[in-house]
């Protein structure tokens, strides 16, 4: 009976480890198949609004079963293989776009205690498994052999290039005022109100708004939605990298775009906005960052049903000719003040 | 078996799988005739390799060994065999006799060197206090310890640059 209880006590926090963990994967992967599928009913819908339509409204109350029957309909669709195409690679691609899109919520936090896995360096983490999005879209293409996937492979691998640079000089100016990359920690910094909130702390850098908005204006273009969505042009390139795929390939590439959208607005939230802090210091909460975050993902669905489309090279110029100079000279500012004070 | 010594085995099973990744990534990217598998393989052993420091304890280097390496390095080198053109359809040329005995010449001094450094090297003992691998001891070894080899760096950094200034330059003079 003794051993028993001994070997209970040393099996106890084991199981407990591995339970935490199927249910942390469990949580992130409803939580991103949940969020793929009703944000693109949430579209829809804004896009109807936005247009002087209801949008969908046919399949259950206000068209809220639309999603279940758009994913029934592609996971029971052929997967067809076009002639010509690298195999291998053209079944990989979308799984890999869809993993690396998982691999990011690991580290995300949702409140207190709320993550997969609390890591020191968890916005590193985020900004590692997210640079292979680009690669899957990459291979897809190229495995695709179709000159309108080939186009817009060209343009991905520009545009984000070109916008991870000033992306990446906004987060360095931002952790000099952190001083940490935990995102934990990071929110935990702006407890107490809105004035608290890194977008207004004015004291350790003047330009922190500009730099909220350089980061919101990169997230549009790293995850690819209009104004910059030149890679997916659909007028011109009719779907851009995902052209030659059907069925749940092509789903996997979609789903892959809303959760990367999701993390850029959940970045953007925990990184300017407070995170799961209250604007008036009250009932902080995993709420709030919901909050922002689908207030955020609205308004890059606003943008893209009210904007058009800009030129290849008007992207290009707006990021090194305008972006980078600005996130160049945050950086310095934010650089001296942190040295002076 | 207590579950501690099964964690203990998963974890030694997951370190496995990363030696087995980087070497079988490795593989394909030598063996593969396709260039964008062999690249594919690449990153794969890319991947191998960030799991392996994850294990010598550096989240740090893990996560700037995918940033870097598969984020950007072989981002660019599928980017530029995009450029070069569809290579799948062409076959591999036939080897020349003499640049290819040299080559393996070359090849088995290296690694006959490399075998001879590591038989005979006196291998110091890990350290019994493990340094973390943290962003900011790292930060200081590179501007203390290390600054030179963080300078020499750049130099190699300036040197490939020019190169590929030369040789945008001349493709545009030939047009």
């Amino acid at each position: 009976m003794l051993s028993y209880l001994n070997y209970l006590n040393d099996t106890m926090p084991c199981l407990m480890a591995i339970l935490r963990l199927i249910v942390c994967i469990v949580c992130i992967l409803a939580f991103v198949g949940l969020n793929a599928a009703y944000l693109v009913w949430l579209e829809r819908k804004l896009a109807g609004r936005i247009q002087r339509r209801i949008g969908p409204k046919e399949v259950g109350p206000f068209g809220l079963l639309q999603p279940l029957a758009d994913g029934i309909k592609l996971m029971t669709k052929q997967l067809f293989l076009p002639d010509g195409i690298d195999r291998i690679l053209y079944l990989l691609a979308p799984m890999l776009v869809m993993t690396t899109a998982f691999m990011c919520f690991v580290t995300i936090p949702f409140g207190e205690g709320l993550v997969a896995r609390e890591l020191d360096l968890g916005l590193l983490a985020i900004f590692a498994f997210a640079s292979i999005n680009v690669l899957g879209l990459l291979l897809g293409a190229w495995a695709s052999r179709n000159k309108y996937s080939m186009i817009s492979s060209a343009r991905v691998v520009s545009q984000n290039v070109a916008y991870e640079i000033p992306m990446l000089l906004v987060v360095a100016s931002l952790l000099m005022v952190t001083g940490t990359l935990n995102l934990h920690d990071i929110v935990a910094e702006q407890a107490g109100g809105f004035w608290n909130w890194n977008v207004l702390r004015l004291n350790a850098s003047p330009l922190m708004p500009v730099a909220f908005l350089i980061f919101f204006v990169c997230t549009l273009a790293e995850t690819n939605r209009t104004p910059f969505d030149l890679a997916e042009a659909e007028s011109e390139l009719v779907a851009g990298s995902f052209t030659e795929y059907g069925s749940m390939g092509f789903g996997l590439f979609f789903m892959g775009e809303y959760a990367n959208m999701v993390v850029g607005s959940t970045l953007i939230s925990i990184l300017f906005l407070g995170g799961w802090n209250c604007p008036f210091g009250i009932f902080p909460g995993p709420h709030w960052l919901f909050l922002k975050l689908y207030a955020l993902i609205s308004t890059v669905m606003w943008i893209r049903w009210t904007f058009p489309r800009t030129t290849f090279y008007g992207l290009l110029n707006l990021s090194w000719k305008v972006l980078i100079p600005i996130a160049l000279v945050n950086l310095l500012i934010t650089g001296a003040l942190v040295k002076v004070f | 078996m207590p579950v501690s010594d099964l964690m203990q085995l998963a974890a030694e099973l997951i370190f496995l799988g990363s030696v087995a990744t980087a070497f079988v990534g490795a593989a394909i990217a030598i063996f593969n005739p396709i260039l964008i598998r062999g690249i594919a393989g690449l990153a794969l052993s890319f991947l191998g390799v960030a799991g392996i420091y994850y294990f010598l304890s550096s989240p740090f280097l893990t996560f700037m060994q995918v940033l870097i390496y598969i984020g950007a390095i072989c981002v660019t080198l599928v980017f530029a065999v995009m450029l070069a053109g569809n290579g799948a359809e062409k076959k591999p040329e036939k080897r020349k006799p003499l640049p290819t005995l040299m080559a393996a010449l070359a090849c088995s001094a290296f690694t006959g060197f490399l075998l001879y450094a590591a038989l005979t090297a006196q291998w110091k003992a890990a350290p019994s206090t493990q340094l973390d691998g943290s962003p900011g001891r790292i930060g200081e070894a590179f501007l203390s310890t290390y600054s030179m080899s963080f300078e020499l760096i750049s130099v190699v950094l300036v040197v490939a640059m020019i190169g590929a200034l030369l040789l945008s330059r001349d493709g545009r003079d030939k047009q």
